[in-house]
């Protein structure tokens, strides 16, 4: 008993943080169909931007007043969005919408590969550490385990950041819009929809969310170079597995991803690196276009 | 056209032996490296004929070098012929058992199914301790057929046994593209329900091409890990197979020695960056591949057939 719950639990925590990765990667794919390997750089720009915000909060004074370190957190993800997301979506991307699949997911691993040397130059190949915001939200106890309060405050992030998404595509008139361009961008236009910009908005959207899951970890872990490269591989698992494009799709994905990944630890050690793909291939094989994909009428 | 095909394979294979002569040591490995390579990435060339794109063919790669190095350490056989016939033996039937699941899908996730199929032996092969773990295996240096050189004699031996198997493979695939299967390949690519009505299985042509990349694969993995004499689960991770759909991309799927050529540019740039920018070559490499990608985006291929078309 006590160990499916700490199964359940290590799984949940993981799929929190998977999670909020996951769903910008699919938001960027459904809206402007490409699949964004560059999508793991966001996430270590976003991890290394928060651990020197953060670092610059405390060094500043910031011991006064810890809990506004969480602040930092979160203005470094919005500081990555806000540069990176023009720059790579008006500077490159843009060139390529409507091209092959393929040729694009190599455009963005290009990016990837440029990005990795980057943030070398930037940040050096020395690890930071950032544990304050870690430890600030003290322990929690469920049964006979004792849990980081922190990795709880994660799930809570992925479950508000779910809904956000959720909310804004389906409830709002900016979802409309956006859910009318990916539906049919060109009708779209035609109707006075500036396409261009909810490309943008959407691409812009998706960094943010990629740097937000690394400036979230950034305090679980040290901060070193080669972060994105398993990051990515395994948010593509989740929404493959999911359904591309579908946030539902990520969300399922995700805990099924972090579940198995907690058990395999926990009772198949030797699974570990592995088991994600294999769950990704066992759900292709059922549904071969993911969980959640809408089925498409084959074009004659 | 068939004397034709002879004759330019006997011209590329006399022309690239000369090689074993002129080039000095480095060149020769790294030539014989990208060559290796450059097989794996004509399996991929042939998949893309039919608009399918294998993002794990770094599965066979891994394959064929585990097999080889394997034999090689347990059974005691170094020759080098048999090495790449048993490695090739495997890969082909990995991939008759997953060809005819993989052709039923396409676009992203093919490319997501191939890819996960080589993570999974990745994740196996880092945690299986008893042969290497991540820190792999090492493998001798080949015979062949009795014959056991060292030093240079041995880089040229290995340099011209790879450039004969790619000349050999290379003319294969050529005849293999123009026959009638190749050509209902090129007609799925661009619309697979016609090809269909017209009575044609396409998960039969798809399986075919899967099944050949994989063969391929596991001959490229072999002659690579006998020329580092090492192999390491890294052959199976995803960046080894993107950087092989990268020389397939800058190749285009117009043209053989395109595939070639383009693994031996890609293996040049990494080599020089390497050198040149020690600490930014990775920065260095995707500028190229952007750089490729923009110019031309049919690959190096659609060079010749621009200068063919303007000929005629």
């Amino acid at each position: 008993m006590d160990l499916a719950a700490t199964i359940l639990v290590d799984g949940l925590i993981y799929a929190g943080w998977l999670f909020i990765v996951s769903v910008g990667l699919t938001l960027v794919f459904g809206v402007l169909n490409i699949l964004n390997i560059a999508h793991g750089s966001l996430y270590a720009i976003g991890a290394y931007a928060s651990a020197s915000l953060v670092g610059a909060y405390f060094a500043s004074g910031g011991d006064a007043f810890p809990y506004g370190s969480y602040a930092a957190l979160i203005l470094a993800a919005v500081l990555v969005a806000l540069v990176l997301g023009p720059l790579l979506e008006r500077g490159l991307l843009r060139f390529f919408y409507g091209r092959d699949e393929v040729l694009n997911v190599l455009v963005t691993y290009a990016v990837f590969l440029i990005l990795e040397d980057v943030m070398k130059l930037i940040w050096g190949v020395n690890p930071y550490f950032v544990y304050e915001p870690y430890t600030l939200l003290g322990d929690v106890e469920i049964g006979p385990l004792f849990y980081v309060g922190y990795d709880f405050a994660v799930i809570a992030a992925a479950i508000i950041v779910g809904l956000v998404v959720w909310l804004t595509l389906n409830h709002t008139q900016i979802g409309k819009v956006v859910l009318a361009v990916i539906h049919d961008s060109e009708m779209s236009q035609t109707m006075g929809v500036n396409v261009q910009r909810v490309y943008l908005g959407a691409f812009m959207a998706g960094a943010f969310l990629a740097a937000l899951g690394g400036a979230l970890t950034a305090p679980m872990i040290s901060v070193t170079p080669g972060l994105g490269v398993n990051v990515i591989i395994v948010a593509f698992a989740v929404v493959i597995i999911g359904g591309l494009g579908s946030i539902p799709g990520a969300a399922i994905g995700a805990l099924m991803v972090g579940i198995s990944r907690a058990a395999s630890v926990h009772l198949l050690p030797e699974a570990e690196l592995f088991i994600i793909y294999f769950v990704m291939a066992i759900v292709l094989l059922f549904r071969p276009e993911g969980l959640f994909a809408k089925t498409q009428a084959r074009k004659i | 056209m068939q004397s034709n095909l002879i004759i330019s394979a006997i011209v590329a294979l006399v022309a690239l032996a000369a090689g074993a002569v002129i080039l000095p040591d480095w060149a020769m490995f790294l030539f014989a490296m990208a060559l290796a390579k450059g097989l794996v990435c004509l399996g991929i060339v042939g998949m893309m004929r039919g608009g399918v794109v294998s993002f794990g063919q770094g599965l066979y790669y891994c394959l064929g070098a585990y097999t080889a190095t394997l034999v090689a350490n347990n059974f005691g056989i170094s020759d080098i012929f048999l090495l790449t016939f048993l490695s090739a033996l495997v890969c082909l039937l990995v991939g008759i058992a997953f060809g005819p699941l993989l052709s039923n899908y396409r676009g992203i996730f093919f490319a997501m199914l191939s890819l996960a199929l080589s993570m999974v032996l990745y994740g196996s092969l880092s945690k299986m301790s008893f042969i290497g773990g991540t820190d792999g295996l090492n493998i001798a240096a080949p015979t062949f057929l009795g014959w056991a050189p060292e030093g240079r004699p041995l880089q040229a031996a290995l340099y011209i046994y790879v450039v004969t198997i790619s000349v050999i493979a290379g003319t294969l695939m050529r005849i293999y593209f123009d026959s009638e299967r190749g050509l209902l390949t090129l007609a799925t690519r661009d619309n697979e329900l016609r090809v269909e009505y017209l009575g044609a299985s396409v998960r039969n042509i798809m399986t075919y091409n899967y099944v050949f990349g994989a063969v391929l694969g596991g001959i490229g993995g072999t002659i690579a890990a006998l020329a580092l004499g090492h192999v390491d689960p890294e052959f199976a991770f995803w960046t080894t197979s993107g950087e092989f759909v990268f020389v397939a991309i800058l190749a285009g799927y117009l043209s053989v020695p395109a595939v070639f050529v383009s693994a031996i540019i890609l293996e040049l740039v990494r080599s020089f960056s390497n050198l040149y920018f020690p600490n930014t070559w990775q920065l260095a490499l995707g500028i190229f591949l952007l750089a490729v990608i923009i110019a031309l985006p049919n690959g190096l291929g659609s060079l010749v057939r621009r200068w063919k078309g303007n000929k005629a």
